[in-house]
């Protein structure tokens, strides 16, 4: 069955309010809530009602449920984990970087 | 059907404990959980601990796969023998921790498919309750090519969606969905599709479906979000007297202008250059590299030891040498 379908692009451009945020991540908001206290998510706004997320977000609460729900990580692990992931991520895109000049190097 | 030893898979001995059975899973795990072990199979790995685990965490499943598990060797063909769980029985026959459409076809033909399908307990003790009978949001990963992201395009992706069959088993049926891939999209961004997801049950709706675009390497371009790196190698002179050279970019070749007495890891930017969305540019970033022409010839080696000559040049200055 090939089917052609709706979809939206979670990219930097999108914004959700808390509600729209529980609804897509099928979360209650006190759980939202509490990953804001652990510094996990950090919305724009000063009370719940004015808070807009950052769509991109929705991601690190996907990981936060997934590392949770399988490797049974408290939160505060679970936002060094979510931290320490960026950090690997960046340096595995330097490390592309030079090995691309080494290699250069080594083909002369 | 191949024959998989769960001992191995887990790395434990056969007169393992329980409690090594638990250690050996947890660390191999952590070890290949899909969201931290970026490797290809590393979710094909961590299911297959997981379905390892599933049988040798329960002591009767353990009980019943022991009986004839030493007589086998990991890949050999295998045929349950029909009265093989004699005298076993599966309490509450669940799954408790994995998600049963996942494992082998070696698992259902010991242990069936009944009671499996995708987990709808609260994983965090009411912390936050799911929504009943909606169905569980799928995500998929798909690999795409940075051309692809550059100037859009329409492609096909073949997933496979969990279901329940007529008799009540869960299993997975291949689902293709066309997906207009949108100009700008970059690695780790998500598509959501809603509706798309696992099934809901009585009368709950179904649920989204995530997929997270990744890039496949490319031969010279690396992703930096929106922006491209290229390290490009230049020559001596271009470096020294400035140039003005051909570069590739994802758009055809364009002219870079490099300024006199470059060196290199000198970083120029072309703007615009990169994964462009409508709304906001990436550039593609420049990371020039200084090759040195080999001395090969007589004429080569003249040249080179005129310059040492006649340049004053000591790249270790800085080094007090």
């Amino acid at each position: 069955m090939t089917t052609e379908l709706h979809y939206t692009i979670i990219d930097e451009t999108c914004e959700y309010s808390l509600r729209e945020l529980c609804n897509v991540c099928k979360v209650h908001a006190q759980f939202i809530q509490d990953l804001i206290d652990e510094g996990i998510l950090s919305p724009q706004g000063q009370s719940p009602r004015e808070w807009r997320f950052a769509a991109v977000e929705i991601k690190r609460i996907q990981l936060t449920i997934r590392l949770q729900q399988d490797l049974r990580i408290n939160l505060p692990g679970t936002a060094l984990a979510l931290d320490l992931l960026d950090e690997i991520e960046q340096l595995k895109r330097s490390k592309l970087h030079l090995e691309q000049l080494y290699s250069l190097n080594k083909q002369s | 059907m191949e024959f998989k030893d769960y001992y191995t898979t887990l790395g434990i001995k056969r007169d393992a404990t329980q409690d090594e059975v638990k250690r050996g899973y947890r660390k191999l795990a952590r070890k290949y959980h899909p969201d931290i072990n970026k490797d290809d199979s590393a979710e094909e790995r961590f299911k297959e601990i997981g379905e390892a685990y599933e049988v040798l965490q329960d002591v009767e499943k353990r009980a019943a796969y022991d009986k004839f598990g030493k007589d086998w060797k990991a890949g050999q063909d295998f045929n349950p023998p029909p009265d093989w769980d004699d005298g076993f029985e599966f309490n509450g026959g669940g799954y408790t921790e994995n998600d049963a459409s996942q494992f082998s076809d070696f698992f259902e033909s010991l242990f069936g498919a009944q009671g499996g399908g995708p987990r709808q307990q609260d994983p965090f003790g009411g912390q936050h309750t799911r929504y009943a009978g909606k169905g569980q949001d799928l995500h998929a990963k798909i690999v795409i090519h940075l051309e692809d992201s550059y100037s859009g395009s329409k492609q096909s992706f073949t997933l496979q969606r969990p279901a329940v069959n007529e008799s009540g088993h869960v299993i997975t049926r291949p689902h293709t969905l066309q997906v207009s891939i949108p100009k700008g999209i970059t690695g780790g961004q998500q598509i959501r599709l809603a509706g798309q997801g696992a099934e809901g049950m009585s009368g709950g709706g179904n649920g989204d479906l995530f997929l997270e675009v990744a890039f496949a390497a490319h031969s010279h371009f690396v992703p930096d979000n929106r922006d491209i790196m290229l390290t490009l190698p230049i020559a001596p002179w271009e470096a020294a007297l400035g140039a003005a050279i051909p570069v590739p970019t994802l758009g055809g070749t364009v002219e870079l202008k490099i300024p006199p007495n470059s060196q290199t890891g000198k970083k120029l930017r072309l703007k615009g250059r990169g994964l462009c969305s409508t709304k906001i540019n990436g550039d593609q970033y420049v990371t020039l590299a200084i090759m040195t022409p080999k001395a090969v010839t007589d004429k080569d080696t003249e040249f080179y030891n005129r310059m040492k000559k006649e340049m004053s040049f000591n790249p270790r200055s800085h080094l007090g040498v």
